[in-house]
């Protein structure tokens, strides 16, 4: 990481995503090898806060930019850092297809389930019943008018091309070290060339949800989970050792 | 709601009033700042009408769920802001093919690429050539103020039925944001009360089908059909064009600007006037079609013109298109975001007359 | 005339409503005026702007390079806004709240407790509405009458009793920054 002070908002789950993957990429030696794609999203500063190689990507494009930079030098270790409105609304199209291809790349996909940087929107990912600026509705979010939350995690499993998939949470201790251990694990998939992995991390968003980052952390428990479970979704690995944590 | 009585409005509100108020049945959008306010303000107006709001997964989806939505005869509007507007371009590029009516709002912020979300008018060449493939035009209006916001809004919305085209609304951040009053110098339609359009495909009750299309194999009747479009765009160049004129009575000097840099060009201006000067600034509210006539004719007496934009130079190729060699054609922009003085341009413009004048 | 003010605090101290309610005042005064909020990622930094600009012609820019007058709820806004102020125009400070010094010369600062007065008062949250009365004192740039049929009029909708109780923290603000006003008058006569 550079030493450098973030623009997040208070209780924002990004800066200790970023600090996980940095430490990551550090302890599996690759920080010069490593070449991150940040989105257009609350994380398209992220390059003043990684020490390494980064480049950004028009909304939605991280996928493709990152097939891009890993189809034309393979020795890079490729990773896109996405929300859910950048890789599960506009550029769903490119992570199916990178999955599906099972492109060698890591995606960090960040679930906070409303857009960010853009003021509080509905999101794919949004829950029913959550109220956003364009879910305004007493009701929230409602299915019949805006769809169901998509579950990317259980999406891209579901393609044969998909080989590494977690969901993980950034609301505590114990799923802080969980989540690192999930993003290690991802980025050796890519290392032992097995294909595509990706680590959905439930985040906390205080100021959209207009949550203290407390109440933001017991929401992430006990309204998140329960829709989208944590844990390995889906593990295809054949060489790489499994970590059973 | 009493009608001619002002009322605070912020600019991306004017525009949406203006559309549900022009009876627009359908909005499409996708989060961009900085016309959230917009898309905001639609999501809770057309719920609270009972119409149609939908927040669509990407830019592309919008304007082809606009596209959809006209197909039906529905007055439509998308909006977005100039990565978004890029985005569209294939889907406007269709609709002006398939002669559908539709709205699109871009609230221009500072590019290219990501950019930033401050007020431009870099995406002058993007509007008015067209902006996707293909040899069509769309019909570019470029309010100044909150009240012309809505005013040229509700305007869109009977160009784009009567050609049966595209028309944009450009504006910029600092438009979309600020608060003016605004007075309703219309009445409400409700969708129902729009008249039936002989062209839609709802379904063949009691008439033959039809399709609408834009692949034309055959030469000769592609041919056709960009002569056609063509002449459309010729009467819309004979009837549509709008401008104004600021103290261009006896000016040696004519600015020419429109939009946000037209106001920072009226108090310059202004100021020239006060210190004797004659300078007077010509506003083109279409941008597409051009006021080209109107600057050929004003260059006959007029021998030299400022192009002012809040871009490196884009619409300073139309001027010079209007002038046609008449006059010189000087050039003053500020990219990137920057908003101007009025006391900047006033300087710009003064040095620009006293050099004119030293040379006379 | 031309006057132009910024109005900053944050978030949440209702800044931008203090604009409005005075954009409003200007406008039911048939005067040119343009309201212009800060937006954007700046707002979700925490802090808030706006610039009211109210003149009796057309208005060219609603941002404000040289602001005639500065209403500053805390310390950061004081400190980003001090310095772009037009020489002999004012800045009139939250004093509860601020307590940096003023860091340049010939404005006149009005120092008005908004947060105190209004919790004397009895809401915290109505600071506010106390600066908003201690600028129409310093400023006249709008009628105070005007302006409190304004507050009614952008604030209304929802309660009678939250009307009445921010015209009382107007006046309050307003009485306050008058008597600072006759002092600061009476040193210079
Ligand atoms: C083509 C295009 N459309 C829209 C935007 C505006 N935009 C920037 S980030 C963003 C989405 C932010 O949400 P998310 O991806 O969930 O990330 P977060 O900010 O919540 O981390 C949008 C819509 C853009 N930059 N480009």
């Amino acid at each position: 990481m550079k030493d450098a002070a973030t623009h997040y908002c208070q209780g924002c789950g990004h800066s200790v995503i970023h600090r996980l993957t940095a430490e990551v990429i550090e302890e599996l030696g690759i920080a010069d090898r490593a070449v991150g794609v940040p989105p257009a999203g609350c994380a398209v500063l992220a390059y003043f806060y990684f020490d390494v190689d980064m480049i950004e990507a028009p909304h939605g494009r991280a996928c493709a930019v990152a097939t891009g930079i890993k189809r034309a030098n393979p020795e890079s270790i490729v990773f896109s850092y996405q929300g859910d409105g950048d890789l599960a609304a506009i550029g769903t199209a490119e992570a199916v297809h990178s999955a599906n291809r099972s492109e060698n790349i890591t995606v960090i996909f960040v679930n906070n389930a409303v857009y960010g940087m853009t003021g509080g929107q509905m999101a794919p990912t949004t829950l029913l019943g959550q109220r956003t600026t364009t879910s305004p509705a007493a009701a929230g979010r409602e299915a019949h008018r805006e769809g169901y939350p998509i579950k990317v995690s259980e999406l891209l499993a579901s393609l044969e091309g998909s080989t590494y998939i977690e969901r993980c949470a950034v609301n505590s201790v114990r799923a802080i070290r969980r989540t690192k251990k999930a993003i290690r694990e991802a980025f050796l998939t890519q290392m032992n060339g097995e294909g595509f992995s990706m680590v959905e991390i439930l985040s906390p968003c205080p100021t959209n949800w207009k949550m203290s980052p407390v109440k933001s952390w017991k929401w992430i428990d006990e309204v998140m989970t329960p829709y989208f479970p944590l844990g390995v979704i889906k593990d295809s690995r054949k060489g790489s050792k499994k970590d059973a944590g | 709601m009493k009608n001619k009585e002002k009322r605070l409005m912020r600019g991306s509100e004017a525009i949406g009033e203006a559309a549900v108020r022009a009876g627009c049945a359908c909005y499409f959008g996708y989060p961009i700042t900085p016309q959230n306010e917009l898309t905001e303000y639609m999501a809770r107006r057309m719920m609270d009408t009972g119409r149609v709001f939908l927040q669509s997964e990407s830019e592309i989806a919008a304007i082809n769920m606009a596209l959809g939505a006209a197909s039906t005869g529905a007055r439509v509007m998308t909006s977005s802001s100039s990565p978004g507007i890029s985005l569209k371009q294939e889907g406007i590029s269709f609709i002006a093919a398939m002669e559908l009516p539709c709205v699109i709002v871009n609230i221009v912020r500072g590019g290219p690429g990501l950019g930033n979300i401050a007020p431009a008018q870099s995406d002058y060449f993007q509007a008015t050539r067209g902006g996707g493939h293909g040899d069509y035009r769309t019909i570019v209006l470029a309010p100044a103020s909150v009240q012309e916001l809505y005013d040229l809004t509700r305007k869109s919305f009977e160009l784009a039925d009567e050609y049966r085209t595209p028309v944009l609304v450009l504006a910029d951040g600092m438009l979309g944001q600020m608060m003016e009053p605004v007075v309703f110098n219309d009445k409400e339609i409700l969708p129902e009360q729009l008249p039936d359009k002989p062209w839609t495909v709802k379904g063949a009750k009691d008439r033959p089908s039809r399709f609408i299309r834009s692949l034309l194999l055959d030469v000769d009747v592609e041919e056709e059909q960009n002569w056609r479009l063509y002449r459309k765009y010729q009467r819309i160049e004979r009837r549509e064009i709008r401008h104004e004129e600021y103290y261009m009575k006896g000016a040696e000097l004519a600015i020419v600007a429109y939009g946000t840099a037209a106001r920072i060009a009226k108090a310059a201006v202004k100021r020239c006037v006060e210190k004797n000067m004659r300078v007077g600034l010509i506003r083109p509210i279409s941008l597409w079609p051009f006021p080209y006539e109107h600057i050929y004719k004003t260059a006959e007496t007029v021998k030299h013109f400022m192009s002012f934009e809040m871009s490196t130079g884009q619409m300073v190729e139309d001027v010079q298109l209007g002038v046609k060699g008449r006059a010189e054609v000087l050039m003053y922009g500020r990219p990137g975001g920057v908003v101007p003085t009025p006391a900047e341009l006033f300087r710009v413009i003064s040095r620009a007359y006293n050099k004119i004048a030293r040379e006379k | 005339m031309l006057v132009k003010t910024i109005f900053a605090g944050f978030g949440g101290q209702g800044v931008l409503l203090m604009g409005v309610c005075v954009a409003t005042a200007a406008m039911n005064e048939d005067k040119f005026v343009t309201y212009m909020p800060s937006y954007g990622a700046e707002v979700r930094g925490g802090t808030a702007n706006c610039t009211v600009s109210i003149s009796t012609d057309e208005i060219s820019s609603p941002i404000a390079s040289s602001p005639n007058y500065v209403v500053a709820m805390n310390n950061p806004s004081l400190l980003r806004f001090q310095h772009i102020i037009k020489p002999g125009g004012y800045i009139v400070t939250n004093s509860s709240l601020v307590n940096v010094e003023l860091g340049r010369s010939g404005v006149t600062q009005i120092q008005v407790p908004g947060s105190d007065i209004a919790e004397e008062l009895g809401a915290m949250r109505s600071a506010n509405m106390v600066m908003l009365g201690a600028y129409a004192a310093v400023s006249n740039v709008v009628s105070f009458q005007s302006l409190i049929d304004a507050v009614g009029e952008v604030t209304g909708k929802k309660k009678k009793e939250l009307v009445e109780f921010n015209i009382k923290a107007i006046k309050a603000g307003h009485d306050n920054a008058k008597e600072q006003i006759k002092k600061l008058e009476s040193i210079e006569a």
